[in-house]
């Protein structure tokens, strides 16, 4: 069983609020799920390599220039930010000076 | 003009010979949703004006003689987390309410150039998390062939319009089942390609290792025309490849079909056993061999993707922080502690199963957790892959039932997220593996049969299927 203080914390890192009878809600349903995965210990996984995709992928080059496939209206993209001033996303400033 | 028994062919046939115009059958399907999709809840929004303009350009080229694309003509839908220029695309999300595609998804400019007419946007489990379209932000879907069941998620829009008969095909996603699992509750057919065989580009990602982008159609000649349009290496992806495919004769009685006996065990409802073995008997006898195989790490698939696929979605979903997709009524920030408190604040508008898997993801991969339970993950992963392997030694096609029950009523498990994760525990393994599945309709019962193959073997999948329908 997590505890609440996990929970909060896991929130925390997750950047979101959650009020307090969902942190209950949370603590019991991701025990639940974390007790159930935990079934994956019963694997021996000795000498085996992670996985991280299923097909064999390499790293894929090209030169620093536009791609023509892709074409898109700037403006159609910022005009959906909630503030703005000309084309960027206005936001507080995060640095202090 | 009856237009209940389309498919692409006859519509192609029909512009050719002049029985129909494109702009008949638009105006057919638009109505039909209009009327009857209240009470199923397929569409999140109906592109009207898309579709007359598009059947109206197929309409002049039949006029002028000119040589007819592929899907001209042909009606579909697209989930709604595929982008369509100018269209809004929620994922299912009060987050992306208001967000419009700034630019075509590479399907969907695909089909656009293949003749296709987009019809509108299918619900959705919200960002493609769950099995019965219940998570939806906006409203559930209704399973077309019973009302009071799911159809199955979270491509349940997509399998519902197919199935009602609203469009000829539909584009799902599928991450642990999404695409195959709603075909097999709507009695459709449903095709999940082998990882990197359609381009992702444009697709809203949730879990980026084992997202892709599947046909859902009524019949499997169908499912084979759209997922050819669709595949190919797309320079906009680039986990996406051109696969070598070896062409080799096939003949049914060199056909071995393997039956992992893990996949007819516990948990499995008898039904569903049932009518899977009624399947395998009748290819038995047209002259395939049946083979029993054991996937020893079967049981293991379910627990290793609900590790794998909320680790991604945490750290895919890290961008939504309501400022920059189309969120409104943001307050204007006036101070840094305003900032943190509306992007704490903005994601409150997760819905339920969303927050589950973000918080589970980012558990999973926090420090002191990380080694324990996703770097294992990624190992069992690897076994997993290596139990297919090792079966497609001996087999070409591997059997299963598509999903563990018949489809169940609405309410019936979304209180319970494991219970419902449980809907996904023939689908995943798959999904881990990379490999191509498809889900077809076997019975009068909505139960579908899985065909799974080898990497890149849709060919040879796709030709099994059709077996049956040819049966």
């Amino acid at each position: 069983m997590i505890s609440k203080k996990q929970v909060k914390h896991i929130a925390k890192l997750a950047k979101i609020s959650l009020k307090e009878k969902e942190i209950e809600k949370f603590q019991k349903e991701l025990s639940k799920i974390l007790d159930y995965i935990e079934k994956l210990k019963e694997v021996d996984i000795e000498n085996v390599e992670p996985m991280s995709h299923s097909v064999l992928l390499e790293n894929v080059m090209r030169t620093d220039e536009k791609i023509s496939e892709f074409v898109f209206d700037k403006e159609k993209l910022t005009e959906q930010f909630s503030h703005k001033e000309d084309n960027f996303l206005k936001v507080k400033k995060i640095i202090q000076e | 003009m009856n237009f209940e028994n389309l498919t692409i062919e006859k519509i192609r046939e029909g512009l050719f010979k002049k029985e129909f115009s494109a702009k008949e059958i638009c105006q057919y399907f638009l109505e039909k949703i209009k009327k009857e999709d209240k009470k199923i809840g397929a569409f999140l929004e109906i592109t009207e004006d898309l579709a007359k303009e598009q059947a109206e350009k197929i309409d002049q080229m039949v006029l002028q003689k000119r040589e007819l694309p592929p899907l001209a003509g042909v009606p579909c839908a697209i989930k709604d987390n595929i982008l369509v220029k100018g269209v809004k695309c929620t994922a299912g999300s009060k987050i992306l309410e208001n967000f419009i595609a700034p630019y075509d998804a590479t399907v969907v400019r695909k089909l656009k150039e293949a003749g296709a007419i987009i019809l509108g946007k299918t619900n959705l489990d919200e960002f493609a998390m769950g099995s019965s379209t219940e998570n939806s932000a906006f409203f559930p879907t209704r399973n077309p062939l019973d009302l009071e069941k799911v159809p199955g998620g979270s491509s349940g829009g997509s399998a519902a319009a197919v199935s009602a008969n609203f469009c000829i095909f539909a584009l799902g996603s599928d991450t642990g089942g999404s695409v195959r699992q709603p075909a097999s509750f709507c009695k459709i057919v449903g095709l999940k390609p082998t990882y990197g065989a359609v381009s992702r580009f444009g697709l809203i990602a949730f879990a980026s290792s084992l997202d892709q982008i599947g046909p859902m159609t009524k019949t499997v000649s169908d499912c084979e025309v759209v997922f050819k349009i669709i595949k190919g290496k797309d320079r906009l992806d680039s986990t996406s490849v051109e696969p070598k495919i070896k062409e080799e004769e096939f003949k049914i009685e060199n056909l071995k079909i393997g039956i992992p006996k893990e996949y007819f065990g516990e948990g499995i409802e008898k039904r569903v056993k049932e009518e899977i073995k009624k399947a395998i008997l009748k290819y038995e006898k047209v002259g395939a061999k049946i083979v029993e195989i054991s996937l020893p790490l079967t049981e293991y698939a379910l627990p290793c993707y609900y590790i794998i696929a909320p680790a991604e979605a945490s750290s895919n979903l890290a961008r939504y922080d309501g400022l920059r997709y189309g969120l409104k009524n943001v307050p204007q920030l006036s101070s840094l502690r305003d900032f943190w408190e509306a992007y704490f604040k903005n994601r409150r508008n997760f819905g339920k199963e969303v927050k589950r898997r973000i918080m589970l993801g980012t558990f999973v991969l926090s420090a002191g957790y990380y080694e324990a339970y996703y770097l294992r993950a990624q190992k069992v992963r690897r076994k997993i892959a290596k139990d297919f392997e090792k079966a497609f030694q001996k087999v070409n096609v591997i059997f299963t039932p598509t999903s563990p029950t018949l489809p169940f009523k609405l309410g019936e498990r979304i209180s319970d997220p494991l219970k419902m994760y449980f809907s996904d525990l023939l689908t995943v393994a798959v999904s881990l593996a990379g490999l191509p599945a498809i889900s077809i309709p076997i019975s009068d019962l909505p139960v579908g049969l899985q065909i799974i193959g080898k990497h890149f073997a849709e060919k040879e999948i796709l030709k099994v299927a059709k077996i049956y329908d040819d049966l």
